[in-house]
């Protein structure tokens, strides 16, 4: 198989034994060997289970029997997820000191239940803190298309593993846009589903009122295929939806007829760059959306979304703070100790403001069927890179990158990510639909990939 | 609300480590300062919403 060939395109080989799982798999731990000095990804690589699985997956069809839609794809998952025998580091120093985990997460089982095979636990952002991909502990994930840049974060190895050709398909979480900024800064296809939706059992968590987990991938079809074989109830995860998995793989081919589609203006045009909003605008043409709208109160929701995380994240930390808080990301640490202080007043207006903004949002859900917003403000910015221009101001670049993707998943919405190949660097536009419309998010996605408008751009690696 | 000015920040932050078992170094105090003042006022930017009284949070918990 070629390095970049597709997910679908892997597991088409894998089924009729064109290809053993094998050889697709001794392909990628070489791949991973040849580039992760460069890019940085991965933080641990399970060559021998990866192995003794491909084996596994071969001596199935050897039997004669069925393999599943993702037979032989290699995958990778973001180090909080557990990996059996692996502590999870959640990007953290801390961390280090647990126990290997002694399973592995809910939707990894599921992903090997379908023939995937792990390849490994991947770089992110200190306990998913994060914007930017960079790591104090691990060094930064390095951007594929140019590895002097960011991959975005928080789950940054899984922005330049899939970028970089390394495997086909990730997984990663998204509190705040840790899925969809990695996707915009790489040029990848992300999927966020709704709140809800995947299980997040055995996953080191962030912010329980928001934390999301999701797959990267090069294609529509991949992020698809991952996404229905990781649906369905989980007991362990009392968020978990008990909704029947509803797959999105049968209606992707069905196109865009009869979709309405709206750009969302103000608050999401502000401050975008030329790159964001031509992305934008490509996508608009492409789709026919012509009508723009506002949704209300954008920079309240991301400002609630912001004290929300701040204040959880505190308490989730709060023991670790008081015992070794030099242990963290300095960085990380002086964010938490902040958010610990948060009076407990502000945090509930925060949460009763999130219940008025799902209300107002729901209803214009009601006149549209999906919504276009940039993804990241900015292209992906260089590494160490501190401030950024807004609004004709320098700010902070840490907390702006996710000013467009925290108003959305602040109520749970799903959003498919599509990237837009600029020249010399790609940049992600939004596909936002209504709760549990992932299927319309990802048909729009697809029909925009079948027309060529959205692409993941192979690296210069 | 208005700002906060630094003194009063410093010193609520000095008094909120005490209170939560936190120990605090002497450098870390400008960027502790300098994410409170802005949570803060993010904070505040959502309190002055108008909402009823009756408006209830949108936890997901169930028992």
């Amino acid at each position: 198989m070629e390095a970049f060939s597709t997910a679908a395109e892997i597991a088409e080989a894998v089924s009729p034994g064109r290809t053993s799982a094998i050889a697709v798999t001794e392909a990628a731990i070489a791949r991973i060997e040849k580039h992760d000095g460069a890019l940085n990804a991965f933080t641990t690589v399970t060559k021998e289970r990866a192995r003794a699985k491909a084996r596994a997956v071969d001596a199935v069809r050897a039997a004669g029997q069925p393999l599943g839609p993702l037979a032989g794809v290699p995958f990778a998952v973001k180090n909080l997820f557990d990996v059996a025998g692996v502590p999870t580091l959640s990007g953290s120093k801390i961390n280090r000191d647990r126990a290997p985990a002694s399973s592995d997460s809910p939707l990894i089982e599921r992903l090997e239940a379908a023939g995937a095979i792990l390849l490994g636990a991947l770089n992110m952002g200190e306990y998913a803190y994060d914007f930017t991909g960079e790591n104090v502990h691990d060094g930064p994930s390095r951007n594929p298309h140019d590895t002097g840049r960011m991959t975005g974060g928080s789950s940054g190895g899984s922005g330049g593993s899939v970028a970089g050709g390394l495997v086909p398909l990730s997984l990663g979480s998204d509190t705040n846009g840790s899925i969809r900024v990695p996707s915009s800064f790489c040029g990848l296809f992300g999927l966020k589903p709704t709140y809800g939706r995947l299980t997040r059992a055995r996953t080191f968590p962030f912010v329980a009122s928001l934390d999301h987990l999701g797959p990267l991938a090069r294609s529509t079809r991949d992020l698809a295929l991952a996404y229905d074989a990781m649906q369905g109830p989980d007991a362990e995860d009392p968020v978990c939806t008990t909704r029947a998995p509803e797959p999105a793989v049968p209606t992707l081919g069905s196109g865009i007829g009869g979709l309405r589609i709206a750009v969302a203006g103000g608050y999401f045009e502000r401050g975008a760059s030329a790159e964001a909003l031509s992305a934008l605008a490509t996508v608009a043409k492409a789709l026919d959306a012509n009508e723009r709208i506002e949704i209300p109160e954008a920079a309240r929701a991301r400002a609630a979304a912001f004290i929300i995380t701040t204040s959880e994240g505190a308490a989730l930390h709060l023991d670790r703070l008081r015992t070794r808080a030099g242990d963290f990301d300095p960085a990380t640490r002086d964010r938490l100790i902040s958010g610990a202080m948060i009076p407990a007043s502000l945090v509930t207006k925060a949460q009763k403001f999130r219940r008025w903004y799902r209300e107002e949002v729901l209803k214009l859900f009601e006149r549209y069927d999906a919504i276009l917003a940039p993804a990241t403000p900015m292209v992906a910015p260089r590494l160490g890179q501190q401030t950024m221009m807004l609004e004709g101001a320098e700010v902070p670049l840490r907390a702006n990158i996710g000013i467009y993707t925290q108003p959305i998943s602040f109520i749970g919405l799903p959003v498919a990510c599509v990237p837009v190949p600029l020249q010399p660097l790609p940049i992600g536009v939004q596909i936002i639909a209504a709760p549990w419309r992932e299927d319309i998010a990802l048909r729009i996605a697809h029909h925009l990939e079948a027309a060529q408008v959205v692409k993941s751009p192979r690296p210069p690696l | 609300m208005g700002e906060i000015d630094d003194k009063a920040l410093e010193a609520y932050i000095r008094s909120a480590a005490v209170a939560l078992g936190i120990s605090l170094e002497d450098a870390w105090m400008p960027s502790i300062r300098a994410n409170l003042a802005v949570s803060l006022r993010l904070a505040n930017t959502v309190a002055e919403f108008e909402l009823p009284d009756e408006a209830e949070p949108a936890p997901v918990f169930e028992a």
